[in-house]
């Protein structure tokens, strides 16, 4: 997914002159075709994130279009109020591409989880945040980027990971994707979670059991009308994220619903990472199961609200 | 150093605002109205009519609390009616408390949290040179407020890409919010420490607008590095009550006779 992500800023860099790279401190050789084709709009620029974000400002008040990729937890936590002030205030088409979000780097410990990453940059006026579920995805999310007019927080997955979506589907910024209908329940998702909802989709249509999964690859601008057209008619609705139960996906469906449709809040249950940092390390999946992440999870959850 | 009298009015529409507003950073602000002075009288490029022209010098003031004078310099130059200044921090005024893009004709960016003036000028200055302009970027930076690292991750870069279009000047009154910066976060060598970021630097008296004029004359000072001036000023200049009083770096529920106190100062 990181690999298809910054293929693909090289291909937006040939196509647009307006496009350039900002990375902070990268593995050697990353992109390196657009630095040897387009040496003035390569920048790396140093373990420096506070001062990138900036840059970046400067270089999108000039009507440059600057993607910006390091880890996830150093593009939020550590210059969080350069992402507030010279990104969102000032409203400037900055792209940060932010690898390893949830439990990606699960052997490294909880400096860099990103486990609340989708909370605090939602919570940003004028700020976009979205997860694809794959590779195929992240490459039509990319190439659709170009002339959003505002900042976009692009979160990232494993990479590697089984290809779910669909081209027919396309991407639109703000616009769910029903990837599977049911009429038992519906599994809302973002991120590589939709893969994991999809599985356990397939186990509970063994037991007779209909369940859906609409995909929010966009979580901010929340497609309220698409997931509630989604999970009005069913019994059920679970939520899936790797992300901390507070403030994500999960928090966005309560709030939406809570505002448009408060007769659904009771048949949601969320399911994601419980209120604290990681106490383990180990691998993605291994977390994943500590977090109680896992089809197991989901399925319980969905048949407990089925059940009433 | 007495004060002419294009000093004297430039003060006095920084008095006129906080007269609207009941408040405002003083000391702040008339540290820095000399530079702000010769820079717009002199040094940058710009069309107060156009003020979004491509071919403008970018100036940001990174010390957004010290708005009040680029309030004053703007208005004055014809990006806004003077007579705006009264308006500063009421509720619909373009004049906050500190400045904003997209607001404020001139204002080259949302500042007032600290540290982020130079970094977004690195950004400007590179993005000039990709341009091929010759539009030059100037930041001004209080001495407080370089006490946030930002500053100096973006001045390695600013040496890095040999940014020569871009000038850092330092409004150094030695004074911050608590007290004197000396004790607070002590930034000397400062001179030294610009110089060893990879800048060629200068020093000047920020209140002398012959000296102030020379100095920026010089521009740039290489043709390979990024330039700096340590502008050394008098916090709360023009004010013998304010001068070098730490209580005057902001204040706020103005009295009447505490505005003619200030006018009569001028």
């Amino acid at each position: 997914m990181r690999k298809t992500a910054l293929d693909c800023v090289y291909k937006l860099a040939k196509l647009d002159e307006r496009v350039v790279f900002v990375g902070s401190d990268l593995g050697p050789g990353v992109l390196d075709k657009m630095k040897t084709e387009f040496p003035q709009r390569f920048f790396m620029e140093g373990v420096s994130e506070q001062y990138i974000v900036g840059m970046a400002a400067g270089l999108a008040m000039e009507g440059f279009v600057p993607y910006v990729n390091t880890i996830a937890t150093f593009l939020t936590r550590r210059c969080y109020e350069q992402v507030a002030v010279d990104l969102c205030i000032h409203d400037l088409p900055v792209r940060l591409i932010a690898n390893g979000g949830g439990g990606v780097y699960a052997p490294l410990g909880p400096t860099h989880l990103a486990i609340e990453d989708i909370a605090i940059m939602r919570a940003l006026p004028n700020m976009a945040v979205v997860a694809p579920c794959d590779a195929d995805e992240m490459n039509r999310l990319m190439m659709s980027t170009l002339e959003w007019p505002h900042p976009i927080y692009i979160r990232l997955g494993k990479g590697g990971d089984k290809i779910v979506s669909e081209e027919k589907n396309g991407f639109e910024l703000g616009k769910s994707i029903l990837m599977r209908s049911g009429t038992d329940g519906m599994f809302v998702t973002t991120g590589v979670m939709t893969q994991l909802a999809l599985e356990t989709s397939d186990l509970l249509k063994r037991d007779g059991v209909d369940v859906g999964v609409v995909h929010m690859h966009t979580i901010k601008p929340f497609d309220a009308a698409g997931v509630i057209s989604a999970i009005e008619n069913v019994k059920a609705v679970v939520t899936v994220e790797e992300h901390i139960i507070n403030g994500g996906l999960g928090s966005a469906l309560l709030e939406t619903c809570s505002d448009l449709r408060p007769e659904l809040l009771p048949k949601i249950a969320r399911v994601g990472i419980p209120d604290k940092f990681a106490t383990e390390y180990g691998s993605q999946n291994s977390l994943l199961k500590h977090w109680g992440i896992t089809s197991d999870t989901l399925v319980g959850a969905m048949m407990k609200k089925i059940r009433g | 150093m007495q004060m002419d009298d294009r000093s004297k009015l430039l003060r006095r529409y920084v008095i006129d605002a906080m007269r609207g507003g009941g408040r405002g950073h003083l000391g702040s602000s008339m540290s820095m109205i000399e530079i702000l002075r010769v820079l717009y009288d002199s040094v940058l490029k710009y069309d107060p009519k156009h003020p979004e022209s491509t071919d403008r010098d970018r100036f940001v003031l990174s010390k957004g609390h010290g708005c009040l004078a680029l309030y004053a310099i703007l208005a004055d130059k014809g990006f806004f009616p003077i007579s705006e200044l009264e308006s500063f921090c009421r509720p619909t005024s373009r004049l906050g408390g500190h400045p904003e893009r997209g607001k404020v004709p001139g204002v080259e960016a949302s500042t007032g949290a600290l540290g982020h003036g130079v970094p977004i000028a690195v950004g400007l200055a590179l993005a000039m040179r990709l341009q091929k302009r010759n539009s030059r970027v100037f930041v001004l930076t209080g001495d407080g407020e370089i006490n946030e690292g930002s500053n100096w991750e973006a001045g390695m870069a600013a040496s890095k890409h040999k940014l020569s279009n871009l000038t850092v000047m330092v409004d150094y009154n030695k004074l911050q919010s608590y007290g004197k910066t000396s004790e607070v976060l002590d930034l000397e060598p400062l001179v030294d420490k610009f110089k060893s970021f990879g800048f060629v630097t200068h020093e000047v008296d920020g209140h002398d607008v012959a000296a102030l004029e020379a100095i920026l004359k010089k521009l740039p000072f290489s043709n390979n590095a990024p330039s700096a001036i340590i502008c050394h000023t008098i916090k709360g200049k023009g004010f013998p009550f304010a001068e070098g009083n730490p209580e005057w770096h902001h204040k706020s529920g103005m009295t009447e006779t505490d505005i003619q106190q200030m006018y009569d100062c001028l």
